[in-house]
């Protein structure tokens, strides 16, 4: 982890090795700050956001706090008069905070593996050195977690993805992904909410609805959930 | 009711955002210029965030089924009202069957047409935005066509004079607040955001250099052209929120300044993050002109929102007192 000082200097960066434990904090604009944890990603750094999501979110002056990977974006509802005490409330937040688990519920997903719109498929076993029926089967055999919801509505960044079919995200993404499809991020894994650009790797579709603007919540998907993919059908 | 006649793609009926669904991976959506929505919505008696249109395809015309007041804010689009020309900022009461013309503004990008009541479209999640992308909100959750007819709020009295009445823009009122560059570069204040340092001596270039932007621009994000910044070396980040204003930086070195529509998270490095209340004259930057970013601190940026709350102050004192004035004179 690297961190950088509060007031950037405008030569060369000063960039300093910091003590572990010690999360980075940094402004977007005005009214945002993101809180990152310190270290690798793990499950235990993401329970800790969680608890610190659900303290601050609290907070009178916070609009919204948005869960990202091992990271917490803060929104205020207007610019802080003293950016630097709110900084600081944010820095003894994380250090009181404990790593909670969150009481998910479980979502088995059936998937179609393979067929039309598994169209990376291939290029994720080249990439792993796998046969088609062993990247389909590590993948359904998976124990999942919701680390966050974000990029699109209801889209769920799952962990627990196994280490032999990390794929990196595409180069060149495909340019019109069908909504429903299961993919491959590097760590990660999901299901699309919407179609259209997407650099991750396609393995499979899903039919089941992952968002309704008209449900409460509209996600079907929370922080915390565990996922299960079902092998509905598998065309090789 | 109002009745489009003439419409080009990407106008939509927008209010002040959807909030407190980010966390689903839900966009704000929201008026471009807030600005200039929460002015027009003032000059027709609403409160600043009811939902309006925003047009920023021209030519625009409308119909009304009925008697109303409109206002017209944001960017000069030579209004017309049944052929007869109308100031900018203004507001006036119309008569059924009365037609308003928009057409393209030649310096800005947008404009709102806000009416006594607010536009009647269902709320979903807390807000009557268009959300393009996710395809709920506003009419449909897509953007307007010609011959769509849309409701409008139930109103109270709105007494407006003969011939109307108009606001000071704000790039007027506020000049000393929103400074121009002599040769018409828009300034957009900033603050260094996460990654600044990780650009080393490149970061300097991001405030000295004219950005231009590009045509692969719209209410998502808006991409800049200029000399490529680069990361002294390269960095992976894990997904985390953004919000609009944040100016990312891909590893073209061509910056993108997320906008209303903006992605949830991004991975990106981020150098800066646009001060909020400088938002919405980026949102009525035009694609092909220049802009440059003017390094800012949260100190600056509080005395601009203060002056900002009392521009808005003043009308929305105002407005009532002139209902008030007039109906007096009438009753007279």
């Amino acid at each position: 982890m690297i961190s950088i000082q509060n007031e950037p200097l405008s030569t060369p960066a000063f960039i300093a090795a910091v003590p572990a434990g010690e999360p980075k904090i940094s402004v977007i604009g005005t009214g945002a700050y993101l809180i990152e944890a310190p270290g690798a990603f793990d499950l235990e750094a993401q329970r800790r956001i969680w608890a610190l999501a659900h303290a601050v979110e609290l907070w009178p002056e916070v609009r919204e706090v948005v869960p990202g990977v091992t990271n917490l974006l803060v929104i205020l509802k207007r610019t802080p008069v003293e950016p630097e005490q709110f900084e600081a409330r944010l820095r003894t937040e994380w250090n009181c905070s404990r790593a909670i688990d969150l009481v998910g519920k479980t979502v088995e997903i059936p998937v179609t593996y393979g067929g039309e719109h598994a169209t990376d498929l291939a290029a994720v076993c080249d990439y792993t050195g796998l046969t088609d029926r062993e990247v389909v089967q590590l993948h359904w055999q998976g124990d999942y977690t919701v680390v966050a919801l974000g990029s699109a509505p209801g889209f769920g960044y799952l962990h627990g993805l196994d280490p032999r079919i990390h794929v990196p995200r595409k180069t060149v993404p495909s340019l019109r992904m069908l909504k429903g499809t299961v993919t491959i991020g590097g760590m990660q894994t999901g299901v699309s909410v919407l179609t259209g650009p997407n650099g991750w790797n396609s393995i499979g579709f899903a039919e089941l609805p992952m968002f309704d603007p008209m449900k409460n919540p509209p996600a079907l998907l929370a922080p915390g959930d565990k996922v299960c993919f079902v092998p509905e059908r598998i065309e090789l | 009711m109002i009745e489009v006649l003439q419409t080009g793609p990407l106008n939509t009926v927008q209010d002040l955002g959807r909030f407190g669904f980010r966390n689903a991976g839900v966009t704000s959506s929201g008026a471009m210029d807030r600005l200039a929505l929460a002015v027009g919505n003032l000059l027709v008696g609403n409160d600043e965030g009811e939902a309006a249109l925003e047009v920023q395809t021209f030519p625009f015309r409308l119909r009304f089924d009925r008697d109303t007041t409109v206002a017209i804010t944001g960017a000069d689009c030579d209004a017309r009202l049944d052929g007869r020309r109308l100031p900018p900022w203004w507001a006036l009461a119309v008569s059924a069957g009365q037609v308003v013309e928009l057409a393209t503004p030649r310096h800005s990008a947008r404009a709102y047409l806000s009416f006594a009541g607010g536009i009647e479209v269902e709320p979903v999640m807390g807000s009557r935005s268009t959300s393009l992308r996710g395809g709920f909100g506003g009419l449909d959750g897509r953007f307007l066509a010609a011959n769509d007819r849309l409701g409008v709020r139930p109103a109270g009295a709105c007494v407006v004079p003969p011939g109307g009445f108009g606001a000071m823009p704000p790039e007027t009122a506020l000049a000393d607040h929103f400074p121009a560059s002599e040769d018409g570069t828009l300034l957009v204040r900033a603050i260094p955001a996460g990654e600044y340092a990780l650009f080393g001596g490149e970061a300097e270039r991001f405030w000295s250099q004219t950005w231009k932007i590009s045509s692969q621009s719209d209410r998502t994000g808006y991409r800049l052209s200029g000399e490529p910044i680069k990361l002294v070396s390269p960095v992976e980040l894990r997904s985390h929120g953004v919000v609009p204003g944040v100016v990312q930086m891909p590893p073209s070195g061509e910056a993108i300044v997320q906008m209303s529509d903006a992605n949830t998270a991004g991975g990106y490095p981020k150098i800066a993050g646009v001060i909020d209340i400088d938002l919405w004259r980026l949102g009525q930057a035009r694609i092909g002109s220049r802009l440059r970013f003017v390094r800012s601190s949260v100190a600056e940026a509080l005395a601009v929102e203060r002056a900002v709350e009392t521009y808005l102050g003043d009308i929305r004192r105002t407005v009532p007192m002139l209902a008030e004035a007039l109906a007096a004179m009438s009753r007279r």
